[in-house]
């Protein structure tokens, strides 16, 4: 910027000048009297961010412990997890175990969700959109660009759909409802496999990328015809409309709680997670087809072992009492084995200067 | 405006007389001062040498895995780990482009506004206006975008021209609201402040006794400007308006907010983009690969070789017509 | 004096074209306030209704859950500002010294004032990029110091010049005068110059700071972001600007609505600064016609 100024002797008034004087005092006496600081950070995915937020903030008034969970993708949060400027990654792209060994990390699951695919068509309620897994490809990959479309007309006889052109939104940022979605499609349509593939971040054909969960479904909501994926939370809790989807069993599916269960209670908890689609294209007359856990990762050496035991107790904690809420927020709880096998974990693989840090003797009470 | 002194400062070479007066003390206080001043200068310098460095040394894997194809490289895909900058590239070369097509006109027409046209009582308030449009944030611009201005090209605008012109290359693709044209025509309405304000400047610099000997020999206002103003300050303007192209190709959260976030080159204004500072906002914290991280850090360094190069040759063409305008003074 | 015959004509459309391209200049005017006035107006109309009480004083509720404000990203703001400004105005200040005192006809003196031209207009998110390689990987964290060194940086540039701009302004003869009477150079930069000056320092820096509390991009990967209040500049820091991002992009309607208040909040900021400084300026401004 240019300036042209001249020598003022008096310049910035003085009432202005000690006004904004004070107000840096108090931005400083106030933050340096302010409650500590949050203990623990952690990143990753959008996915499960609603769902982490709310129990932070319940576990917060219950306890004290301020744990700050930065939602910034599932690659964002492995990259600062290896970075170490966070404390424990989120993802649902399970890491391979030689690649977990390698780090140095524990990988175990928290929560179950779905993803949905979210719409914005006006004159089509919520649900009675059918689509398909061939479908939903063809639009991704671009071939199938308007809603009235011979494809879509003809699982969906009978209904009304307007000449409007599809708007793919897709995600801009590397995810693991990416991951998800795109295994799903893969799985069910070779040639999607062939030409785009599967991962957190794919070289997309066509649309618009949102950044989150959150900027799928804040362009969905805006923008009329589109169309995109994203975790079923925020379908739910931005009123969104979603379609049903075809399932393995050929039955076609609305999105709810109750057909994410189906999965969640027909999957093998006691298998080794291996690459992480064990809950996608089960089985089952009301079973929704793109379900996935939500994994968090933490390092097996932590180097400090207050910090460690806190985090530990606060994800107790949302295993346990925390189930309700996940219910809440249309997510699918762990089931017991699944959260045996978790603490099990903590306490076999977690330690602090070679002593475990979550000794689980009988009951989690008394910690602080 | 009034001519700064162009001699130098006595500084402390001109003491030289005053030595053998003044103690030790005095001495050693203008050396420090001195050797103050002069550190925090090269600290500035050491700055930007420090950026390119930085950026060369964590952008080096990409560029020793891809080289130069790095440049024309249209994919991006991470699942294959190979990064192109083209997408990038085009989507910051375009946009910026647009909107400079778009801003020029405007802000010159403000400019001459202001030092021509107005009335003394409307320079103030007007001027102050234009400043105030440089002054809102970038995010604001983008939020705006995104929520207000977005929807309404989706709902008007651009069916209105898929109507009337959708057989032209340029209009194909769902009308969104976000994409391309959008950014652009947020990016113009965000540099018109930047480019008006050193026009005028520059308009201001034309000596008066050439636009009084226009007007003396019978011309228009209008004459003036397009005959004496303009001509005089040719290369002012165009130093002006790479002052807003480098401002524009730098620009970060109003264009990500509406470009769309695509990485693809389509000749369609109704199409998602992305631009290298979009692309750097929206990934960077998550590139899962070093080499994801490297590409983008590399985007980052030709991001800022672009900006420097513009803002650099703006510097130069202001340099020139102040030079010039001494130079006829003499 | 009588026109030669045929010109009547052509004056006449002269005189035309000289209406139109005046009603031309003056809509371009209009057309950049309308703008102005368009998105001020939204933030206002969108941005009062959230602003409440709850908003400067409660701390963020998650997603979903109504109420709570952004009282620690406000503070968070005035916090990395002001220790942006503690870095970026000293540093800024001797190096526009050094310009405008010892540096008018040297190469380095050529050169400095180049590049801080130049780095004015520099991208921001590339700055946002090299602190986060220098400050937050090699520390392994996100914090409140690298955000603050990311504006400051931004902020320098800025500020040697509006410094150099007004020394240079200082008339030699005060120079002189004071060096004549046995003063130290230093003293007369300081007490001379400096003080003549005050004003319009003070200028410069607030302009300086309007410029980068409105910045977002640099902060994006330095000081991240937190929902809690905090003091430790080691650890991240929630800012307005990032959070104003993070809610902006989001579907839920009451983050929509905070950003909107934190966007009026923010420009309001920005806008009063920038105008106080500027109104203040012109007031006493001399040559500009």
């Amino acid at each position: 910027m240019r300036f042209e100024l001249a020598g003022i002797s008096q310049g910035v008034p003085v009432s202005c000048r000690h006004a904004l004087i004070v107000l840096m005092a108090l931005a400083l006496g106030g933050q340096v009297w302010a409650a500590p600081p949050p203990s623990v950070h952690g990143g990753g995915a959008t996915f499960p961010f609603p769902l982490y937020a709310k129990w932070a903030y319940l576990y917060k008034a219950k306890t004290g412990l301020a744990l700050n969970y930065l939602s910034i993708g599932s690659g964002g949060g492995l990259e600062q997890l290896r970075a170490k400027t966070v404390d424990f990654g989120a993802s649902e792209f399970p890491l391979p175990d030689r690649q977990l060994e390698a780090q140095g990390l524990l990988q175990f699951p928290m929560v179950v969700g779905a993803v949905v695919v979210g719409m914005n068509l006006p004159g089509v309620p919520s649900g009675e959109l059918k689509l398909t897994a061939d479908v939903l490809a063809r639009i991704y990959l671009g071939e199938v660009t308007t809603w009235n479309d011979r494809m879509i007309r003809d699982i969906n006889p009978g209904l009304r759909l307007p000449d409007l052109p599809i708007t793919v939104i897709h995600r801009a940022d590397g995810s693991g409802t990416t991951w998800l979605f795109t295994q799903y499609l893969t799985r069910s349509y070779p040639a999607w496999g062939k030409t785009v593939g599967a991962g957190p971040s794919v070289s997309w054909p066509a649309g618009a990328g949102g950044k989150g969960n959150e900027g799928v479904a804040s362009y969905i909501k805006t923008i009329p015809g589109a169309l995109g994926y994203l975790e079923a939370t925020y379908a739910i809790q931005n009123t969104l409309a979603t379609a049903s989807l075809r399932n393995r069993d050929g039955q076609f599916v609305t999105p709810s709680p109750a057909a994410f269960e189906a999965a969640e209670k027909q999957a093998d908890w006691s298998a080794p997670v291996g690459d992480g689609t064990f809950l996608l294209d089960l089985p089952g007359p009301a079973t929704w087809p793109i379900v996935g856990a939500s994994y968090i990762l933490i390092y097996k050496n932590q180097p400090d072992a207050a910090k460690a035991k806190s985090l530990l107790d606060f994800l107790d904690w949302c295993l346990s009492e925390g189930r309700g809420v996940a219910k809440e927020l249309g997510y699918v709880p762990l089931p017991d084995g699944a959260v045996q096998r978790n603490r099990a974990a903590w306490t076999a693989t977690i330690k602090s200067g070679g002593n475990p840090v979550w000794p689980k003797v009988a009951n989690s009470e008394g910690k602080s | 405006m009034t001519s700064p002194d162009s001699r130098p400062a006595p500084g402390p070479e001109a003491e030289a007389g005053f030595r053998l007066r003044r103690g030790p003390q005095s001495q050693t206080g203008d050396k420090i001062f001195k050797g103050a001043t002069t550190f925090f200068a090269l600290v500035v310098l050491a700055l930007i040498a420090s950026i390119c460095v930085v950026l060369y040394v964590k952008g080096h894997l990409a560029v020793s895995t891809f080289g130069l194809k790095f440049l024309w490289n249209t994919a991006w895909d991470p699942v294959k780990e190979d990064f192109g900058a083209l997408p990038s590239i085009y989507g910051t070369v375009v946009s910026s482009l647009l909107a400079i097509l778009i801003a020029t006109p405007i802000s010159i027409g403000i400019a001459v506004f202001l030092t021509e046209m107005a009335p003394p009582w409307l320079k103030r308030p007007v001027g102050l206006g234009v400043e105030m449009l440089a002054a809102v944030p970038s995010i604001i611009y983008g939020m705006w975008g995104l929520f207000i201005f977005a929807p309404i090209m989706a709902r008007t605008v651009q069916p209105w021209l898929k109507a009337h012109l959708g057989a032209l290359p340029l209009f194909q693709g769902p009308p969104m609201g976000i994409g391309m044209m959008t950014a652009a025509i947020i990016l113009a309405i965000m540099i018109i402040p930047f480019i008006a304000s050193v026009a005028r400047d520059v308009f201001s610099l034309v000596p008066a006794m050439s636009k009084e000997s226009a007007y003396g020999l019978g011309a228009t206002t209008w004459e003036v400007i397009r005959g004496v103003v303009i001509p005089h300050t040719r290369s002012g303007l165009v130093g002006a308006i790479f002052l807003g192209l480098g401002r524009a190709l730098g620009e970060t959260m109003a264009v990500t907010f509406v470009i769309g976030n695509a990485h693809k080159i389509s000749p369609s204004l109704l199409s998602a983009s992305n631009t290298i500072a979009s692309t750097l906002a929206n990934e960077f914290s998550e590139a899962t690969t070093p080499i994801y991280t490297s590409s983008l850090i590399e985007l980052g360094l030709i991001l800022f070789l672009i900006t420097t190069t513009i803002l650099a040759l703006a510097k130069f063409m202001l340099w020139r017509i102040a030079a010039q305008v001494k130079g006829a003074d003499r | 004096m009588s026109r030669p015959r045929g010109e009547g004509g052509r004056f006449l459309r002269r005189k035309f074209v000289n209406i139109a391209m005046l009603i031309l200049s003056g809509a371009s005017a209009i057309f950049g306030l309308f703008w102005l006035f368009w998105i001020l107006g939204t933030l206002v109309w969108r941005g009062v209704p959230a602003l409440n009480w709850a908003f400067f004083t409660q701390l963020p509720t998650p997603p979903g859950m109504a109420g709570g404000g952004l009282a620690n990203a406000i503070v968070g703001t005035l916090f990395i500002t002001l220790v942006a400004t503690v870095i970026g105005v000293p540093v800024g200040l001797l190096a526009g010294t050094y310009l405008a005192e010892f540096g008018r006809q040297t190469a380095l003196g050529r050169t400095v004032r180049f590049v801080a031209d130049v780095m004015t207009s520099a991208p921001s998110i590339v700055v946002g990029v090299f602190v986060y390689a220098i400050l937050v990987q090699p520390f392994h964290g996100f914090s409140g110091l690298a955000g603050a060194v990311a504006l400051a940086i931004i902020m320098i540039p800025v500020v040697v010049r509006t410094t150099e701009e007004m020394l240079k302004l200082v008339p030699n003869s005060l120079r002189e005068a004071a060096l004549a009477l046995g003063a130290p150079y230093w003293k007369v930069v300081m007490r001379v110059c400096y003080r003549r000056v005050f004003g319009g320092l003070t200028t410069g820096i607030l302009l300086a700071i309007a410029r980068v509390s409105g910045e977002t991009a640099p902060l994006l990967f330095t000081s991240l972001n937190s929902p809690y209040w905090s003091a430790d500049l080691t650890k991240p820091m929630g800012t307005l600007n990032v959070t104003l991002f993070n809610y902006a992009m989001s579907p839920y309607d009451d983050w929509r609505a905070k950003a909107w208040a934190a966007a009026l909040l923010i420009t309001m900021g920005v806008l009063c600064t920038t105008v106080v400084a500027r109104v203040v300026v012109s007031k006493t401004q001399i040559g500009r016609s």
